[in-house]
């Protein structure tokens, strides 16, 4: 560097370094403003030398934290100066101080373009560089012509290009719609990535970065100018770079910009590409194996910076489950890693990680780690991480543990995270609870620990699981009972407490500990210690009990009475006490039972909670949210959607090419079978009623009969009957075409636990099918055990020379193995309040789909197995039913009811069956069906 | 707006702002307030923490060097690793322009400190990650700087006393 530029201005700063105290700063400060500001008003000889001195005093001033309201016409003075060093200190004046000032605001611009025009490239960039770092409406207006072509112009030199293309970026920013590019630079600009010079491409790819945002069609050939040049970049030596190596590592800002680029596309189309592109990902993943080349710092974080984008563009493009779980393996590796920085950016991506269905399960392996992490980290931001990934990675399995350790964390979990733990906890234990007592029980413990901050959606939703679960009533009053015996109770449980026992206290009632008396006295004691808000509550409370025990209705209606609620200073207790006490004197005992109900059951919708999370974490949230249901979810129920959509791609010449091959879905193909030739499939009597019209998202649900595949090429057709546990099935494969079908080979692909819990035993298929024919493959599928997953298909074939492939899932669900089974309403009961154990009971309120119609719901009941028992349930609206579920090893009773309510468009349905896990399935099963 | 870069402040283990830039418009008050906060967040954190902090929709990337806290707000998604290697890119920078760079060179040459950022950052987004051209662009301006001081010298200024 060169001596000293402004004497003066050293000299200002030594002066002001050497005052002792803030009070003669402040006095030098004074001093030299004053000197200035005459300077400026008395001396019109001021040469730009010293104009650019005092402007620079003034910056240094501002800088240190005081207010200048002066100096800024000499500030833009030197903007026309023709000295370098003077328009620079303009330019950095108005850049630091007048950034969003509109002063003068037409006279900078002025001076800008006259510098933009000047064909310096010195002055030009000055000019460009003060646009890119305050640019506003204004100048994107007065621009929009000129720096384009200075980036796009064959003469422009490499650092102005550089400076156009972060002027444009910020231009862009500030102002999209002022900004008007020229579709016809749009390839011009594409091609900038493909620029020698590697400062042109790494500021160009920020520029296209953004454009494609905006629009990105027009930008798609960028794509493969992108891959091409991150392949040529990961797959040299780092010597090859000179000096855009950094550490080692070849241009890891170009590198990385280029993979956030990408990030902005689905996976490339073209198969070349694509291949290309998962080569480069595979080479980033093999170097962050290979032994560092350095042992500074700066070379890993610069490898691990170009690895973790590498990352983040696998889990964008979320279909290589290979690259995923090699993803996942790597930072499994950094969560054991000495480097803080590198365990919470593990952390930080195991979370996305954790949403993918192809990871999900590689993800959770690292539990124990994640746990010992929130249990031993030092820093709280690398904790929260641990958090984040628990709640992320967290599904059915592992539910019971990870709350349990949440829980436990969050006694001494940093204040700042306290709530969005608590919602976290509350979520997580609601949505994988399989027996709701646990939740409960959770929900307390919770509300105990860190009642300060559960949140109000918190414990409205602890009670809209109560109102809406009637097997945990009689629980939940117990153990709220049991926590307000404590001798201090935080006031959120006092508020679900007293909810709860003044809907469901009757149900413990009989236990001499919780007498009526006893509950209400226990209420009551907490009762003055309460805010307004709560005494409102629990004046209800007090209301319900005299419903529900009409022996205290006596000492509630003194609690009414009482001055301090019937003369209450606060308007609502007042009038809920008057109104309260007027009611309880006035009304009937059957009046009061209608007014004073138990609480009908919610409406099922979001939780609150999760719209809760998002608010309070509005970037992060709201996809680590949402995403891991979508893929927690996803197993059980993307076999039948996946089946039918390959359906529905392959479908629209089926019906006009031939009439012979019809489906079974439609009213015309019954007639058609009724003449059947002998191409068509076999008619079908199934002992339920044909329903052929009945609506279903899952083939063969209903029917003993279904097409489970179809295409241009082929329909497959299955026809199944039961047996106790074994099912004969046969399997009809029909040629649409007028030529042959040879060389036809099938599996059944059975994987994980299916393996053991089914068997086959399949006839082999014959290898040829003539023009317009069918064959038949018959043979048993035993049950071993109540299986969860679909069974694949896999089936080959040549048509024509061209070898075919077709995997599908075949539509065997669980319920073609159970028998239907009758009964009177006594044994039903009977066996009904037997089954009361937690795991036995399944129960979901969901919405309509299809229209509410009787009949429909009775002929689905049917077909799917089990009976429909009338007279059993006191509301004919209603459906009960029983049926026996074979396996191999065991019988299992299965007795469901389903409750339509056709004003709110929902239904109930509560499966209980004798095996733990069974009612869950077929819950699953038919959730979506009514 | 969505800049990759929002901010970067440099301070002193004293909490003494030297250098700010701002990528996105904010009111001075707001900068002061965001910088009083800030300050004393990353100053009460601990040697071995991780550099990357949360704060507000925000994340914070830092990392100190002797006596100074070079610190850059960036979008949570943004690549913290990377920021981190840029704030160390701009010391070298630094080091090498000023030779072994200490806090006292930024405070009497903060123009020149802000000339290297431009040359390095711009409107919040990397432009030049080459060592070479940055330093070659500021030597090219001091050349031009000698150039037009040999022109206009004044004694007074010389002496000090304007």
């Amino acid at each position: 560097m060169r001596g000293d530029a402004m004497r003066g201005l050293a000299v200002f700063i030594s002066d002001i370094r050497n005052c002792k105290s803030r009070e003669a700063e402040l006095r030098r400060i004074n001093k030299e403003l004053t000197n200035i500001r005459q300077r400026f008003r008395a001396d019109k000889t001021l040469d730009g030398y010293q104009k650019k001195k005092y402007v620079c005093k003034l910056l240094f001033i501002f800088l240190l934290g005081h207010d200048i309201d002066f100096g800024y016409m000499e500030a833009v003075n030197l903007l026309s100066s023709n000295k370098y060093t003077e328009k620079q200190i303009g330019y950095l004046f108005i850049s630091v101080i007048m950034n969003s000032s509109t002063e003068m605001k037409q006279l900078i611009i002025q001076n800008i373009r006259n510098d933009i025009q000047s064909r310096n490239p010195i002055f030009i960039n000055l000019a460009l560089q003060c646009v890119a770092n305050i640019g506003d409406k204004e100048m994107a207006t007065a621009f929009t012509q000129e720096i384009p072509r200075l980036l796009i112009s064959g003469d422009t030199i490499d650092p102005v290009k550089q400076s156009a293309a972060l002027c444009l970026l910020r231009l862009h920013r500030t102002s999209p719609e002022s900004l008007q590019l020229n579709t016809e630079w749009t390839a011009r600009i594409i091609h900038l990535l493909n620029d020698q010079h590697l400062g042109v491409a790494t500021a160009a790819v920020s520029l296209i970065d953004a454009l494609v945002k905006r629009n990105p069609d027009e930008y798609k050939g960028c794509v493969n100018l992108a891959v091409s040049r991150l392949s040529r970049i990961v797959t040299s030596s780092y010597t090859d770079f000179q000096d855009y190596t950094y550490y080692f590592v070849p241009a890891p800002w170009l590198c990385v910009k280029l993979l956030r680029l990408l990030q902005n596309y689905p996976p490339p189309d073209d198969a070349s590409v694509r291949s290309r592109l998962n080569e480069c990902l595979d080479t980033i993943l093999n170097k962050a194996q290979e032994p560092l080349k350095s042992k500074k710092v700066q070379h890993s974080n610069a490898r691990n910076a170009v690895l973790f984008e590498a990352i983040n563009l696998i889990i964008h493009m979320d279909c290589e489950s290979k690259l995923l779980v090699r993803a996942c393996n790597q930072l499994g590796q950094f969560l054991l890693n000495r480097e803080t920085n590198l365990r919470y950016l593990a952390l930080e991506s195991m979370c996305l990680l954790a949403t993918s269905e192809f990871s999900h399960d590689a993800v959770k392996k690292h539990q124990e780690t994640v746990i010992n992490a929130l249990k031993s980290e030092r820093d709280v931001s690398v904790r929260q991480r641990a958090v984040d990934l628990l709640y992320a990675m967290c599904d059915r399995s592992n539910a019971e543990d990870i709350v349990q350790e949440m829980l436990t964390y969050l006694e001494t979990a940093d204040y700042t995270i306290r709530e969005e733990m608590v919602l976290k906890i509350a979520i997580l234990s609601e949505k994988y609870a399989i027996d709701y007592k646990w939740y409960l029980d959770i929900m307390l413990k919770l509300i105990r620990i860190a009642g300060d901050f559960v949140s109000e959606e918190v414990w409205y939703r602890v009670i809209q699981v109560v109102v809406n679960r009637t097997d945990v009533q009689s629980y939940a009053a117990k153990i709220a009972f049991e926590a307000l015996q404590a001798p201090a109770c935080h006031e959120n449980m006092i508020k679900v407490a007293g909810y709860i026992l003044g809907e469901y206290g009757n149900l413990i009632a009989l236990d001499p500990r919780s007498i009526p008396m006893i509950q209400f006295d226990l209420i009551h004691s907490k009762y003055h210690l309460c805010s307004t808000t709560t005494r409102s509550l629990l004046l209800s409370t007090y209301m319900k009990f005299i419903n529900l025990f009409p022996e205290i209705k006596q000492y509630v209606q003194d609690i009414l009475r009482h001055d301090s609620n019937y003369r209450s200073s606060d308007v609502e207790i007042q009038q809920r006490a008057t109104e309260y006490l007027r009611l309880s004197e006035i009304c009937s005992a059957t009046v009061l039972a209608t007014v004073l109900e138990i609480m009908p059951p919610y409406p099922e919708k979001q939780s609150p909670l999760l719209v809760r999370l998002k608010q309070k974490k509005p970037l992060t949230e709201a996809e680590t949210s949402s995403e891991p249901f979508a893929a927690t979810t996803a197993n059980p129920e993307d076999g039948p959607k996946l089946a039918e959509s390959t359906i529905h791609l392959n479908q629209p010449v089926q019906q006009q090419q031939n009439g012979l091959l019809l489906s079974f879905d439609t009213l015309e193909s019954n007639n058609s079978f009724n003449d059947a030739t002998s191409y068509s499939l076999p008619s079908i009597s199934s002992p339920a009623p044909t329903s052929s019209t009945l609506q279903s998202a899952k083939k063969l649900l209903f029917k003993n009969s279904d097409i489970i595949f179809e295409n241009d090429l082929l329909q497959i057709g299955i026809k199944v009957e039961v047996a106790k546990h074994i099912l004969g099935v046969e399997f009809y494969y029909g040629n649409k075409t007028n030529s042959n079908l040879t060389n036809i080979a099938n599996t059944i692909k059975v994987t994980g636990d299916l393996e053991s819990d089914i068997r086959f035993n399949i006839e082999p298929i014959k290898t040829g099918i003539d023009p317009k024919a069918q064959i038949k493959q018959s043979g048993t599928i035993e049950c071993l055990k109540e299986f969860q997953e679909l069974p694949i298909i896999n089936l080959s074939f040549y048509y024509g020379n061209v070898l075919q492939k077709v995997d599908f899932l075949f539509p065997l669900y669980v319920n073609k193995f159970i028998e239907r089974a009758e009964m009177d309403s006594n044994s039903f009961f009977l066996r009904w309040r037997n089954l009361d154990k937690p795991g036995q009971e399944c129960q979901k309120i969901f919405p309509a789909k299809y229209p509410m119609m009787h009949d429909d719901c009775r002929q689905k009941l049917e077909g799917f197995g089990w009976s429909n028992l009338t007279g059993i349930d006191v509301n004919a609206d209603n459906f009960c039913g029983a049926g026996i579920l074979h396996t191999a090893s065991q019988q299992i009773g299965c007795l469901y009811r389903l409750e339509p309510n056709k004003q709110a468009k929902m239904y109930r349905l509560t499966v209980r069956a004798s095996k733990d896990g069974v009612a869950n399935r077929l819950v699953e099963l038919l959730d979506d069906e009514f | 707006m969505v800049v990759i870069i929002q901010f970067i402040l440099l301070f002193s283990r004293q909490g003494k702002l030297r250098l700010q830039k701002w990528y996105t418009s904010q009111t001075e008050k707001s900068k002061k307030k965001i910088t009083r906060e800030l300050v004393a967040t990353v100053l009460a954190r601990k040697p071995k923490m991780s550099s990357f902090l949360e704060w507000k929709d925000l994340k914070i990337v830092y990392k100190r060097y002797a006596s100074l806290y070079f610190c850059c707000a960036i979008e949570q998604d943004d690549n913290e690793l990377l920021t981190l290697e840029t704030i160390h890119r701009y010391v070298e920078l630094l080091d090498k322009y000023f030779g072994s760079v200490c806090e006292l060179d930024i405070i009497f040459n903060f123009e020149k400190a802000y000339f290297i950022f431009d040359e390095f950052i711009l409107g919040g987004e990397i432009q030049e990650t080459s060592k070479k051209s940055v330093l070659k662009a500021i030597n090219d301006q001091d050349v031009i700087q000698e150039e037009e001081l040999e022109e206009k010298r004044s004694v007074l200024e010389d002496l000090g006393l304007a």
